[in-house]
């Protein structure tokens, strides 16, 4: 009986840690061309569409130039719009019924009515409006404001049209009363009081039990204020859904009149006036009788968002300048896929498992080898859209509407992350199908179909915001650069940045698609024959 | 030299081109054989049309009026676009049929066998695409016949109705059979395009991505644009948006283009691509 030992090769064993594997993937990534083209192509059309959406014709200046008043004829004037306290473009007129307030006070008002007029229906009709009836946020009430100037700071309680009494301070910020539509069979009270730097509003449906609405800090508040009645109403935004394609934007201004009375004040007689001027000379005004003020007025006191179809139609968006990261990401999809089938085409996947017998951290490995890259060329692609485009913007003295610092950092990350994830969520489907054109069709319906549908507004909004909720989409959210206000009636369509999930939640469902889609491979890869 | 390179060469070209030319029913066959004896052929087929339906199904039935009530001149609705909306989504499978019918070839080397059975190559390149196109016709009819079938069951209603001076969605009236012949073809054309590309490309995911950023580049850039000038331009120029004028029956003086020109553009497009195919087909080994 001889025992023959079994073979043994005198070479040691070579290191077999993750770090090895990750360096295998990486030499496999980097020594085909093909995907070095298709990453350097994804970087180069991500950031070249978003150059279109830059600049255009001459009317586009002088669009911008007819919204606010431009410091010069010529020039298409920056800033175009009012900056809020907080450096946001705000809109701030409305017809004022003032009076100094000096130190410390308190104003109470009864509000009896708030009718109005909208914008004709018929769309050759005068520009004035004459159809009655009441836009959602027209807006009638008490408000103390540091001065007449357009973007000071200020604190309001007010009735508006559909929402019953709300307080509002600053421009972006809302807070609910008593509901219900103001009349005269059911008058809201209101009072605000200021002591120091604190403004607190109460409401009243009856003049004896208050309740306090909110209670506000407006540091730096000169010692005399102005404080009054007001009225505003902001234009009517007709958005027709235009069925099976796009969204109208109509309508035109609307103008609102609201009666005041028990009107208790410190000061001495009332002043009135626009703060900023009437959209339409000669809408607003007000008159006093026995105690009654009726107070008419158009306007509005709100932030302006971003986008198509408001008064910013015209200003250039960091979503416009970033519209090419759907393009990158097709790209980068073909690229992740075939990272992986391209192990099956060639048989190469059996080296790959006979070198790391652990199917798993084979597939992490790839996984964090395309990751990386991607969020590389996200990354780049993304800096220079940014900065290409607002060099662009600049240059030809568009409009750029502003955006915290802060939020350009997490939209520059998240449109890396987003295209790092998609390409994972690429690799993970080409595991599981084994086929490069499939894995690739499957991953652009998923990501970039829904994109579309909302975008180019072949579906409804409704539809379009589901759509950018459930499916893998709604990791574009990550880009969103604007928030949106509830208080502000406008078109907020994926186009101008908006998007119906926040930031963080829509690029988790993303992530959420990504993780089941890499168990799925992960536990094929173990069960099927490579 | 020249003499024994090839008695072919002693022959008239005319006689030669002919002769080749004269395997395409061989060549025709061949390829519908390959095609349909493909399991995924048959399970693209029906997906494309189940989703085509399922998908124009969904949009009718979430059309609605809009605040302004549900005359015509509010809602701007046009029941047939709506009815065929399906077509966006379930173009993504007839290309993917198509590139795969293509690339598939290149993934396996098949490509040198059915180049060795068939030497002529644009014989090979003419008898694939028309059996693509085949499929696709076959496929887009079911799809579009089920979808014009359920917009016109769903969207009277949803306020759409002839009573309210809507088209009705039957293929009887002369728009709503163009829009369903014409939409039947701007499937047959995607398949073409992606034929061609992907012939260019000699590769599948290269082939689908290219196809797929072709068809959704333009509208997404289109739709974003600030200048509505270039906007218009981009449209009537990009193969999808341009071939989908072809649906439209309503407002059809304000499109750039009329609707069987718009598919003529698409045709462009395909046209190109299955020359590009052609001359990198020619020309480079396989």
């Amino acid at each position: 009986m001889t025992v023959i030992a079994p073979y043994r090769s005198g070479q040691r064993p070579g290191p077999d840690g993750f770090a090895q594997l990750l360096h295998a993937e990486w030499t496999k990534f980097r020594t085909v061309r093909g995907w070095v083209i298709g990453t350097i192509v994804a970087v180069v059309v991500a950031a070249g569409i978003g150059l279109l959406g830059t600049g255009s014709g001459q009317h586009f200046c002088q669009q911008v130039a007819s919204i606010g008043p431009a410091r010069s004829g010529a020039d298409c004037g920056l800033p175009v719009f009012r900056l809020g306290p907080d450096g946001e473009p705000v809109s701030d007129s409305f017809f004022f019924v003032r009076q100094p307030l000096a130190g410390n006070g308190s104003i109470t008002v009864r509000v009896t009515s708030l009718t109005g007029l909208l914008p004709s229906s018929n769309p050759n009709g005068p520009p004035a409006p004459t159809r009655p009836g009441l836009q959602e946020w027209a807006k009638a009430g008490i408000i103390i404001k540091q001065d007449t100037g357009q973007g000071s700071r200020y604190a309001a309680l007010m009735v508006a049209g559909g929402h019953g009494v709300r307080m509002q301070w600053n421009y972006t910020a809302d807070t609910p009363g008593l509901p219900g539509i103001v009349g005269p069979a059911s008058p809201r009270w209101l009072r605000l009081t200021r002591a120091g730097d604190v403004i607190t509003g109460y409401d009243s449906a009856d003049g004896t039990r208050w309740a306090q609405v909110g209670t506000v800090t407006l540091p730096g508040l000169p010692s005399t204020v102005q404080a009054g009645l007001f009225t505003a109403s902001p234009d009517d935004n007709q958005e027709s859904q235009h069925l099976g394609g796009g969204v109208n934007a109509g309508g035109g201004p609307t103008q609102a009149t609201a009666v005041f009375d028990h009107v208790t004040a410190p000061g001495g007689s009332f002043t009135g006036g626009y703060v900023g001027s009437a959209e339409i000379p000669g809408t607003g005004g007000y008159h006093q009788a026995g105690g009654r003020y009726t107070v008419t007025g158009s306007g509005d006191i709100a932030p302006i968002p971003a986008g198509h179809g408001g008064p910013a139609d015209a200003a250039a968006t960091l979503t416009s300048y970033l519209l090419g990261t759907f393009a990158g990401l097709i790209a980068l999809t073909v690229v992740a896929a075939m990272f992986m089938t391209a192990e099956y085409r060639r048989d190469l996947i059996r080296v790959t498992l006979a070198a790391s017998p652990r199917r798993g951290r084979t597939l992490a490995a790839k996984a964090v080898v395309i990751g990386a890259v991607s969020f590389a060329a996200g990354l780049v692609s993304a800096i220079v859209a940014l900065m290409a485009g607002t060099a662009i913007t600049h240059a030809r003295g568009y409009y750029e509407f502003p955006v915290a610092g802060p939020t350009v950092v997490r939209v520059v990350i998240g449109t890396a992350a987003l295209a790092a994830v998609s390409a994972v969520l690429a690799l993970a489907i080409g595991a599981m199908v084994r086929r490069s054109a499939t894995a690739v069709a499957i991953v652009i319906a998923a990501i970039v179909l829904p994109y579309f549908l909302a975008v180019a507004a072949v579906v409804p909004l409704g539809a379009a915001d589901w759509l950018l909720r459930i499916t893998p989409a709604a990791g574009f959210a990550v880009q969103g650069p604007y928030p949106a206000y509830p208080q502000v009636t406008a078109i907020y369509s994926a186009l101008s940045g908006y998007f119906p999930l926040a930031p963080g939640a829509g690029f988790a469902v993303l992530c959420g698609w990504t993780a089941v889609a890499l168990a799925g491979a992960a536990w094929l890869l173990r069960r099927r024959d490579a | 030299m020249h003499a024994v390179a090839s008695p072919a060469a002693a022959r008239p070209a005319r006689r030669l081109a002919l002769a080749g030319w004269s395997a395409l029913p061989d060549a025709l066959h061949a390829e519908w054989t390959k095609l349909w004896t493909l399991a995924s052929t048959w399970w693209l087929l029906a997906a494309a049309a189940a989703i085509t339906v399922a998908v124009s199904a969904a949009a009718a039935a979430g059309a609605t009026c809009g605040p302004l009530g549900c005359a015509p001149a509010q809602t701007g609705a046009d029941p047939v676009k709506i009815s065929l909306t399906g077509v966006d989504v379930g173009q993504v499978v007839v290309a993917l049929l198509a590139v795969l019918a293509v690339g598939g070839e290149y993934g396996h080397a098949m490509i040198k066998v059915t180049l060795a059975a068939t030497p002529r190559r644009l014989v090979m390149l003419a008898a694939k695409a028309a059996v693509v196109a085949c499929w696709a016709i076959i496929a887009g009819t079911v799809a579009v016949l089920g979808s014009v079938l359920a917009g016109g069951l769903i969207l009277p209603g949803r306020g759409l109705s002839a009573a309210n001076g809507y088209l009705l969605v039957s293929l009887g009236n002369g728009p709503v059979l163009r829009a369903a012949l014409g939409s039947v073809l701007y499937l047959a054309l995607i398949a073409l395009l992606a034929v061609g590309v992907t012939t260019a490309v000699r590769d599948s995911a290269a082939g689908i991505g290219l196809v797929l950023g072709l068809l959704y580049l333009f509208p997404i850039a289109a739709a974003a644009l600030p200048d509505h000038v270039l906007a218009r331009h981009l449209e009537q120029v990009a193969p999808m948006t341009a071939g989908l004028y072809v649906q439209v029956t309503v407002g059809l003086q304000a499109l750039p283009l009329a609707p069987w020109q718009g598919l003529g553009v698409l045709a462009l497009w395909a046209l190109g691509a299955l020359i590009l195919g052609a001359v990198v087909l020619r020309l480079r080994d396989a």
